[in-house]
């Protein structure tokens, strides 16, 4: 059945990321040895990146349902209702290897990846975030992957016109082998036009769009599925190359499309670009796909069947068209210049047949090629609990003010203006809340609703203690769409681990997706998309387990949303949350004590729900003026961000008797708000809180251009500024890291 | 107010700019798409909004520039025609030949976005008829190649004839190096053909006209152009 085509060995298998048993289950599965181009199929599809044959069985455990979800995990993005017709359609994806090896184009097409799956169900991308994280600034690669994949992800997203409104940037020196890009799109569409994955009807026509297919990123899939070894830059072949000025215009002439009612089916070409995309749009439609190679559009000469199938080109999709709607697609899509192509048809026989130079390249069962892909249990241990670092146990090693100083320029705790003013965040005019704040707000249309997103993880807690760290990673996302007055609805989450044939980092991910899944069902915020991020590690040392949750929440009237910014002088600070003053984990123990110890704050889910619901409603009466969660750094780091934001200063309470003010200050408790009220409210205030049960605290009032704390020096506000604007922007200037 | 806005393919800021011709005018702007070799009839204000058009491959607006709508916006501005390109249409202005100069990288050479303060150096302009002169309006960036740069005659010119209209500035309104966001010679940020009809410039006034939203100050600018087409009419 195949010309010219190598012969099968165990090395060119072995070549192909398939294991000996895996080869041996495609040999009982079709009967007989596979031809080349269908080994390259099978790699493709049964790799982990494509198949999740290493997590499947723990994501089950993830809730998907609830009021608002209108698509759960299983096609190309999420949906929710968000009421008056409307749908926001959103995931999270990870291009971790392909931006570690070329950073600019890694980034940019990770953007190019997630824009594409939201669009191809009917939605206009309204908002993008992004979650990254590099290695130790000290690292000699640190500020080369920084600089190339900020410009990247802003390369992308500023050309195709998408907001990019909020994420988070991180340091560790396990990610210097190994840094992470875990792009966040959300898009807009009316729910009586989703578009969805599975073909229906016989005999339909299948057509390619977009962009011409070439020889880049082939084996992408591949390389995401495997550990990096040394000279993993020579992999660099395998990224792929983004077009975002193509993929605009494949944004426009879709929604033209799909507004004209032509579409049956649509799935865009992402990892392992055609095979994937036609395997999986006839085996969710119980259909068989045939595909005419000769047909597909290609930039190069002399491409292989193999070439074809499994190129990464980027900007393509494929789409099962009404057959009556074929003349007026293909004009739509001529006038944006694009590629049309009609190249196989559907067919009731459940097979997938690809044929190339008129001779049957590949013919195979379609539902055994992604169904039947392998499922692993593997082995996991859970790793000991970390003891519980008692306060007494942590000398100050220097004065508050000092400590606040220094912590406030830290790498992980300055401001990311550097990141984020390359990235156009204004574009769609619509942004309410621009980067720097909890949540960004994104206004939906002319309004008065709005978006609360956000995206956010802390590794640090989920290598100390993965259950733990998962719940705080839903659970701060949760807070952060909270603490701008936004309802969380749903989230996606981007699940970054090791090799998970090691059973600690199994133990990682299995603990982490327990915890996510128990601050899911606490706290009513389903999984709606996701993606799996393993084989993170080079030479055999993992990143710090890194499931980054993506939160929608929903605001009713935007101009109502809270910001962290204080606004008038002589208003209360008030603390809402208990305070123990746990320092296990905290970035005082790390950055400033030079600890990265003990166990991480634990999180109450119960109290969780309480004090964010109890925030919430504050917000939305309009009794508070600002609101702030307390999250890393604790609670000084939070006022000071709150004074900074504002220019205001603030005049502080001492620390309760009972907690050592180090502890109380800089401790990292859980479900924790600042709020502030206008003077003379804070009676009020802490009255509603006692009847609702909710600690809460009189922290301080606003005023001057100074923070006091009781017997401290008076730390300036104009040099908490410079110290948290500063490091970013000298750092990648050259300066110390 | 009659305003075409053009469509080229990779613009972006289209819809933005719409909306805020709309709210500022009442009016609906036609879209023209950058194949049509006529504008609407009666078009009084055509504009050229952001964007990467061509994805700004070649080099920024190289391509719009000879696009087949671009011959009818010639011929209208030829005709006194009001005509304003902001960001990618400015860069597709001066391509074009409607204004002099050229974009070049910002100097940090990093795309930034972020809210500038413009200094409006005359008021007696369609184009700035909305301000006072010497008024300091906040709105954004977002571009990577917006440092403006001419040759030492053509400056000279654009400067003896007052012909630049905003300039990147201070808060206070003085010129200060640490607030010319990209690097544009003499502070650059928008300047006017000699028949004073033909604006372009690199700041977005679109994105800052709702009071919802954050400053208003762009808005000064679209109202100065109603008022002006109202008066001509």
């Amino acid at each position: 059945m195949s010309r010219n085509e190598p012969r099968i060995t165990p090395e060119l298998v072995a070549e192909h990321g398939l294991k000996p048993d895996e080869y041996e289950r495609i040999l009982k599965l079709i009967g007989r040895e596979p031809s080349f181009t269908e080994l390259g199929i099978f790699s493709a599809m049964w790799n982990e990146h494509c198949s999740y044959k290493s997590s499947k069985v723990h994501l089950r455990g993830l809730p998907t349902t609830g009021a608002c979800v209108i698509q759960g995990p299983g096609e190309n993005a999420g949906v929710i209702d968000i009421g008056d017709g409307q749908a926001v359609v959103f995931k999270m994806e990870s291009h971790n290897h392909p931006s570690f090896i070329e950073p600019y184009q890694g980034a940019a097409t990770g953007v190019g990846g997630i824009l594409r799956d939201v669009f191809t169900m009917g939605a206009r991308p309204i908002a993008c975030l992004n979650a990254l994280s590099f290695g130790d600034p000290s690292h000699p690669k640190t500020r080369h992957l920084v600089s190339g994949v900020v410009a990247g992800v802003g390369g992308y997203g500023n050309s195709f016109g998408v907001p990019t409104v909020g994420g988070q940037v991180r340091f560790h020196t396990r990610y210097d082998g190994n840094n992470l890009v875990n792009a966040m799109a959300v898009g807009l569409a009316d729910t009586d036009k989703i578009f969805y994955a599975a073909a229906s009807g016989v005999g339909m026509p299948i057509v390619y769009l977009g962009s011409k297919t070439g020889r880049d990123g082939i084996h992408g899939a591949s390389m995401a599925s495997a550990e990096f070894g040394e000279g993993a830059e020579e992999k660099r072949p395998t990224v792929q190359v983004g077009d975002p000025f193509s993929e605009k215009l494949l944004l426009e002439a879709c929604l033209e499309i799909m507004a004209k009612d032509c579409v049956i089916a649509i799935q865009d070409m992402g990892a392992a670009g055609l095979t994937c995309s036609a395997v999986e749009m006839g085996a969710k439609g119980d259909l068989g796909v045939t595909l005419e190679l000769d047909k597909v559009p290609t930039r190069e000469t002399g491409m292989s069947a193999y070439e074809m199938m499994l190129s990464e080109s980027q900007e393509r999709m494929l789409m099962v068209l009404k057959p009556e709607k074929e003349k007026e697609a293909e004009a739509i899509f001529r006038k944006w210049g694009l590629d049309f192509a009609i190249v196989g048809e559907t067919t009731p026989t459940k097979r997938f047949i690809v044929k190339h130079g008129g001779i049957v390249m590949v013919d195979l069962p379609i539902k055994e090629l992604g169904d039947e892909a392998p499922v692993y249990k593997r082995p996991f241990v859970e790793m000991p609990k970390l003891p519980v670092i008692k306060v007494i146990d942590v000398r100050p090693p220097m004065r508050l003010p000092d400590a606040l100083e220094k912590l406030i320029g830290t790498p992980d705790l300055c401001s990311r203006r550097w990141v984020w003013e390359q990235y156009d965040h204004v574009i769609g005019g619509n942004t309410v809340q621009r980067p720097g704040g909890d949540s960004a707000v994104v206004r939906v249309l002319d309004g008065p609703k709005a978006l609360a997103l956000t995206a956010d993880v802390t590794p640090r807690y989920c290598e100390a203690d993965p259950f733990e760290g998962g719940k705080q990673a839903v659970a701060e996302a949760w807070r952060n769409i909270t603490a701008v007055g936004g309802k969380p609805l749903a989230l996606t989450d981007n699940l970054n681990f090791g090799n998970p044939e090691r059973p600690e980092i199994m133990g990682q991910f299995v603990g982490c997706v327990r915890g996510i899944a128990a601050a899911c069902k606490a706290l009513d915020f389903p999984v709606v998309s996701g993606n799996v991020s393993l084989y993170n590690e080079t030479q055999g040392r993992a990143i710090l387990p890194t499931p980054t949750i993506g939160g929608v929440g929903l605001i009713d009237d935007f101009t109502t949303a809270a910001t962290l910014a204080f606004k008038a002088e002589g208003e209360a600070i008030v603390l809402i949350g208990e305070t123990i003053g746990w320092l296990g984990q905290s970035l005082y123990l790390r950055d400033l004590c030079g600890r990265e110890e003990g166990a991480p704050p634990p999180v109450d889910l119960v109290e969780e729900r309480e004090n964010g619901d109890f925030v919430r409603a504050l917000i939305q009466d309009k009794l508070a003026t600002a609101a702030h969660d307390v999250s890393d750094g604790g609670l000084l780091v939070a006022v000071a961000e709150m004074a900074m934001a504002s220019g205001l200063g603030a005049t502080l309470e001492p620390a309760p008797a009972d907690t050592p003010p180090h502890a109380f200050w800089f401790g990292e408790d859980q479900a924790r708000y600042v709020v502030t009220v206008p003077a003379g409210h804070a009676e009020a205030l802490l009255a509603r809180a006692a009847e609702a049960g909710v600690p809460a605290s009189l922290l301080g009032t606003v005023g001057g251009t100074t923070i006091s704390l009781s017997g401290e020096r008076p730390i300036q506000l104009k040099v908490l500024n410079e110290r948290f604007e500063g490091w970013l922007p000298t750092y990648m200037a050259g300066g110390p890291p | 107010m009659k305003a075409a806005v053009l469509v080229f393919p990779g613009i972006n800021r289209e819809r933005d700019m719409a909306r805020t011709l709309k709210l500022i005018s009442g009016q609906e702007p036609a879209m023209v798409w950058h194949a049509e070799p006529q504008l609407p009839a009666g078009t009084d204000l055509v504009v050229i909004p952001g964007g990467f058009s061509y994805g700004d491959y070649l080099r920024c607006g190289a391509i719009a520039a000879r696009a087949p709508v671009m011959d009818a916006v010639r011929a209208h501005a030829a005709k006194g025609g009001l005509v304003l390109g902001v960001c990618n249409g400015f860069q597709i202005l001066c391509e074009s030949g409607l204004l002099p100069g050229v974009l070049m990288r910002n100097a940090a050479l990093k795309f930034i976005c972020k809210d500038v303060y413009l200094r409006v150096e005359r008021s007696d302009t369609p184009f700035t008829r909305g301000y006072n002169a010497g008024q300091v309006v906040r709105v954004p960036v977002a571009h990577g190649e917006g440092n403006y740069v001419a040759d030492e005659a053509t400056l000279a010119k654009l400067e003896g004839d007052g012909r630049v209209l905003y300039r990147y500035a201070a808060p206070d309104g003085s010129l200060d190096p640490a607030w010319n966001v990209n690097g544009a010679i003499n502070a650059i940020a928008g300047i006017l053909n000699d028949r004073g009809n033909v604006l372009g410039m690199m700041p977005h006034p679109e994105n800052h006209v709702e009071a919802a939203l954050g400053p208003t100050d762009g808005r000064g600018l679209f109202a100065g152009l109603v008022d002006h087409l109202k008066q001509a009419a």
